[in-house]
């Protein structure tokens, strides 16, 4: 099955991110960033490796500035790792898929 | 007018590139200042051929001739900035002055990355400093920016960011400004940075004289390496080395890396090796590409 990155709003916020009980994968980017753009096959590659069991999920800091102001976002792309609503972890800049399956790791 | 292949950099990888595409009959342009790492070395002794020591710069001049030669272009200038048409995937690559359309860029500017030697430089990366004017620009709208640089590459920069900001500082880190591409409303400082400082963002760039309060910092010291080009284009790299195929191409189909920004031995025999596999690549590219042998 392919799973779809999801495409985070204010709207599904709380329910797709903070009470989701998988861990969360937060890819922040925007139509005008080259190097998100970039990210975006990587990610994509990311959410259909169900044996990571994760959800991945996509915040468009130009819709979505208070999201990307309450992780700090000054740089994109930046990926954040959310679990049980908090993050444990962020990385800033472009990520191979192999740093980005180390990250959601993390703990 | 659209090049085959354009190459930045213009170093051994680059050119050594450059007289096999030519060579194939390719149109191919060279783009770089100066001599790179070889600059560095005043003479080579281990290099094969060559039974008595030989000056670096005559090296160089002679691979540029060589090139010259066979027909490629070379173009003793800085690359501020290097993009991806999306309408049909060409690349155009922007010098101060001017700005070529290529079917493949082949990125060999030597080392990728250079990080600033300055007190909290790397505490703040990813929290108020940045290489990219046009992915974080937005991040700072109407606040107080600064650039670290003093030449064309910083003016670039910051011709992005007043987009953003009127208030944009030029830290030049006890250089003159190089460039006369700075926009108007920007303010210099000329003395050197001590410190970048902050709480868990930058907040302050203390320089010799004074403090100046500064809400994001933009680096663009020196010219754009390919370390620059990676983080703009979004081309994945891997500790400061830009990553590649076994066909020297990035994740970026079109754009391809040798020597040493993409790591292994820095040596002149491994960058000339790059040069001459890297064209093989870009040969086949192209050649898939136009759906046509050349």
């Amino acid at each position: 099955m392919i799973m779809a990155v999801i495409e985070i709003t204010k709207q599904n916020y709380e329910k797709e991110v903070i009470e989701s009980d998988k861990t969360v994968l937060l890819d922040f980017w925007a139509p005008w960033c080259a190097p998100c753009r970039a990210a975006s096959p990587i990610v994509e590659e990311l959410s259909n490796d169900e044996s990571l069991n994760i959800k991945v999920c996509k915040v468009n800091v130009d819709d979505e500035p208070e999201i990307a102001y309450n992780y700090g976002i000054v740089s994109i792309p930046t990926f954040v790792v959310v679990k049980g609503g908090s993050m444990v972890a962020k990385k800033v800049g472009l990520q191979s898929l192999e740093s980005l399956k180390e990250l959601v790791g993390a703990e | 007018m659209i090049y085959d292949t354009v190459i930045v950099g213009k170093g051994p990888a680059g050119v050594s590139a450059a007289i096999y595409l030519a060579r194939a009959n390719l149109r191919v342009l060279v783009i770089g200042k100066g001599y790179g790492a070889l600059e560095g070395a005043s003479v080579i002794e281990n290099y094969y051929g060559f039974s008595e020591p030989i000056d670096a710069r005559i090296l160089h001049e002679n691979g540029i001739k060589q090139a010259k030669r066979l027909g490629a272009e070379i173009l003793e200038d800085e690359v501020i900035d290097i993009s991806q048409n999306y309408e049909d995937g060409s690349f155009s690559v922007s010098t101060p002055n001017e700005k070529f359309l290529a079917k493949s860029v082949l990125l060999a500017t030597g080392k990728a990355r250079k990080n600033l030697k300055i007190p909290g430089f790397m505490d703040f990366l990813g929290k108020g400093i940045s290489f990219c004017a046009i992915c974080d620009g937005f991040f700072f709208k109407g606040k107080r920016i600064g650039v670290i640089g003093s030449g064309d590459y910083a003016a670039h920069e910051a011709q992005e960011l007043v987009r953003f900001s009127k208030d944009i500082t030029i830290f030049t880190n006890g250089k003159e400004a190089e460039s006369d591409k700075f926009p108007p409303e920007v303010k210099f400082v000329k003395d050197k940075i001590l410190k970048i400082s902050g709480e868990d963002k930058v907040e302050k760039i203390e320089t010799e004289l004074n403090n100046y309060q500064i809400d994001g910092i933009f680096v663009a010291e020196g010219t754009a390496g390919a370390g620059d080009f990676a983080l703009k284009l979004g081309i994945v790299t891997k500790d400061d080395n830009i990553l590649v195929d076994s066909g020297y191409m990035t994740n970026i189909p079109g754009i391809f890396a040798a020597g040493d920004c993409i790591g292994g031995l820095l040596q002149i025999a491994k960058a000339v090796s790059d040069g001459a596999n890297v064209s093989i690549s870009i040969k086949s590219y192209l050649k898939n590409k136009n759906g046509k042998g050349k």
